[in-house]
């Protein structure tokens, strides 16, 4: 729920980046103060939107230690390693380039403000790099061992930090999360600037906005595509049981239909789509349960196989832990070697557990894409009108380009409920599910810390809201034309 | 690191629309730090040395689980 409502700033703190990177770079090219003025003004709602969004995740570091202490220490430095880093290079990128960019117009050179101001762009998307990279670990722990006398997942090698960093599930997320940024970046600037259309103000603004706006919004909308296929391989690939409940798929098998809503499905596309073969196998909820032959020929055992794998793996853990003869230690480390990636499977009392709850997933996954195609289908239509000029006069259009500003919104968060319910019950795949994870609290003081943040936070959105509303209505600097 | 330093003094000095969002920051700040970190979040194992954190999460993962030779549940086939 942190993390959530940590992710309301977030995508629009990206995507105006690149809408006033874009815009200043007009203007340095074209050597046009309209196009200086249009970015400053882009700028300073980027600067409302940061200031309240900035430190909404610190929240989530104080979580891990009060909330999740177990689950803190058995990621080890596997999380702490990609957040400080994230900490460190945010800091001095913001402190730096974010100054220069806000400060810096008048006192450093035209393209010494053009790098800065992109400089903060991709700063901030090097941020949720390393943000994605602890994500991916937990949905795919590649490139970690186990030490169980430590009781922490260790990266033994700059080969293995390398295998975090480059982690496949990272990677589709980060191009995932930043071009759905971009989307939220270009829907809101092109709803915005239909506000001006629609109050007859700085028309010439409010166009010239709506161009870059589609822009950056139709080819984030493109990319989230394309990156998405990759999360879905992906998600087909390492959490089969997350993609079999976003589809509602109670039996699999090859040649598999995508459900568009329940009662209209395309024969086949949900095989192309997670194994881009028309003919790949794509296994259910009941296949997953009762084991399954995968595409690579492979045996995946049942659950309740991984559920017996995992309790020898908590058991040789405990005995290994316990006993000082040597000879009991060694073979209780290979037993537990042998059974470590089935380790948290050993918490479950039965296997329907790793079931996530299928119909929030299911219809989250379509809000997810629908109101996906629904952005890129305004962004095409107003974008293109823009253009060519024949905007004025259809009010409708530019109330629905207004509309749209909180319907990107609700995307990005049904996408952040498929990517984080779905993966319920786990904290880290397969070796940590979220009922060991967390500290021995009570359940009230958990809600109490958390609608505590929540009050205090939403105070904080609504002065945003109520700053941004202003800034908006008083306008850009630019002429009134 | 002189001129450094003035850039930024005169840049908070002088700011207009944008003083409002830096007292926002700071009075967020404060509250995270000073009131939510110091009386709400605790660290749940603070205080704790290495070995102690290791023996209290060894004792959570091993401690409550079924044991090998209990019988899985055979499951169901899911309807949802």
């Amino acid at each position: 729920m942190t993390a959530a409502y940590h992710w309301l700033f977030v995508p629009l703190t990206l995507g105006l980046a690149l809408v006033m990177a874009v815009m200043e770079t007009i203007y340095v090219i074209r050597k046009d103060d309209f196009w200086k003025k249009t970015a400053q003004y882009w700028m300073k709602l980027f600067a409302i939107n940061f200031a309240v969004g900035i430190a909404t995740g610190i929240i989530l570091e104080f979580e891990f230690g009060t909330n999740w202490s177990n689950y803190s220490w058995f990621v080890g430095d596997m999380f702490g390693a990609p957040l400080a880093i994230e900490g460190i290079l945010a800091f001095f990128m913001e402190a730096t380039f974010f100054a220069v960019m806000f400060f810096g117009w008048e006192k450093v050179s035209k393209r010494f403000h053009l790098a800065s101001t992109w400089l903060t762009g991709i700063g901030a998307s090097i941020s949720a790099y390393w943000i994605l990279v602890a994500n991916g670990w937990m949905q795919n722990p590649v490139g970690t061992t186990f030490n169980p006398e430590a009781v922490r997942s260790e990266m033994a090698s700059a080969q293995a930090f390398w295998e975090v960093i480059s982690n496949p599930v990272a990677v589709s997320k980060f191009f995932h999360a930043i071009t759905s940024g971009w989307v939220t970046g270009g829907v809101f600037v092109v709803g915005i600037s239909c506000w001006y259309l629609l109050k007859n103000r700085q028309r010439k603004f409010a166009r010239a906005s709506i161009l870059i706006g589609s822009i950056v919004g139709i080819v984030g909308s493109f990319a989230v595509m394309l990156s998405g296929d990759a999360s879905g391989v992906h998600a087909a690939e390492f959490q089969p049981m997350k993609l079999a409940a976003a589809e509602g798929l109670n039996d699999g098998g090859r040649r598999a239909a995508f459900t568009i809503v329940p009662g209209i499905r395309i024969p086949g596309m949900l095989s192309i789509l997670a194994t881009h073969d028309i003919d790949g196998y794509v296994p259910g909820i009941n296949d997953i349960l009762n084991g399954y032959t995968d595409n690579e020929g492979n045996e995946i055992p049942s659950v309740a196989e991984k559920m017996a794998m995992g309790r020898k793996a908590l058991v040789a853990l405990s005995l290994y832990r316990s006993t000082d003869d040597p000879s009991e230690k060694a073979e209780a480390r290979y037993a537990l070697e042998e059974n470590v990636q089935y380790m948290g499977y050993g918490h479950l009392e039965k296997p329907e557990d790793v079931i996530p709850p299928v119909g929030i997933v299911f219809w989250a996954f379509r809000f997810m894409i629908g109101l996906g195609m629904l952005m890129l289908l305004e962004l095409l239509v107003v974008g293109w009108l823009a253009w060519k000029d024949k905007l004025t006069g259809k009010r409708w259009l530019m109330i629905a380009a207004l509309a749209c500003i909180p319907l990107v919104y609700i995307c990005g968060q049904s996408g952040w409920i498929v990517a984080e319910v779905g993966r319920q019950p786990w904290t880290i795949q397969g070796l940590l599910p979220v009922n060991v994870a967390i500290s021995s609290l009570s359940a009230g003081a958990v809600k109490t810390t958390f609608f505590l943040f929540l009050a205090i936070f939403t105070l904080f959105l609504v002065i945003e809201i109520r700053i941004l509303i202003g800034a908006i209505k008083k306008g850009p600097e630019t002429s009134n034309e | 690191m002189a001129t450094v330093w003035h850039f930024y003094r005169d840049s908070f000095r002088n700011m207009t629309w944008g003083r409002p969002l830096v007292w926002l920051i700071l009075l967020k700040v404060f509250i995270l730090f000073a009131i939510l970190r110091v009386f709400f979040f605790k660290p749940a194992m603070a205080g704790l040395s290495d070995e102690e954190r290791s023996r209290v999460v060894g004792e959570r993962l091993t401690g409550e689980h079924p044991e090998v030779g209990d019988p899985v549940p055979v499951p169901e086939t899911y309807q949802p």
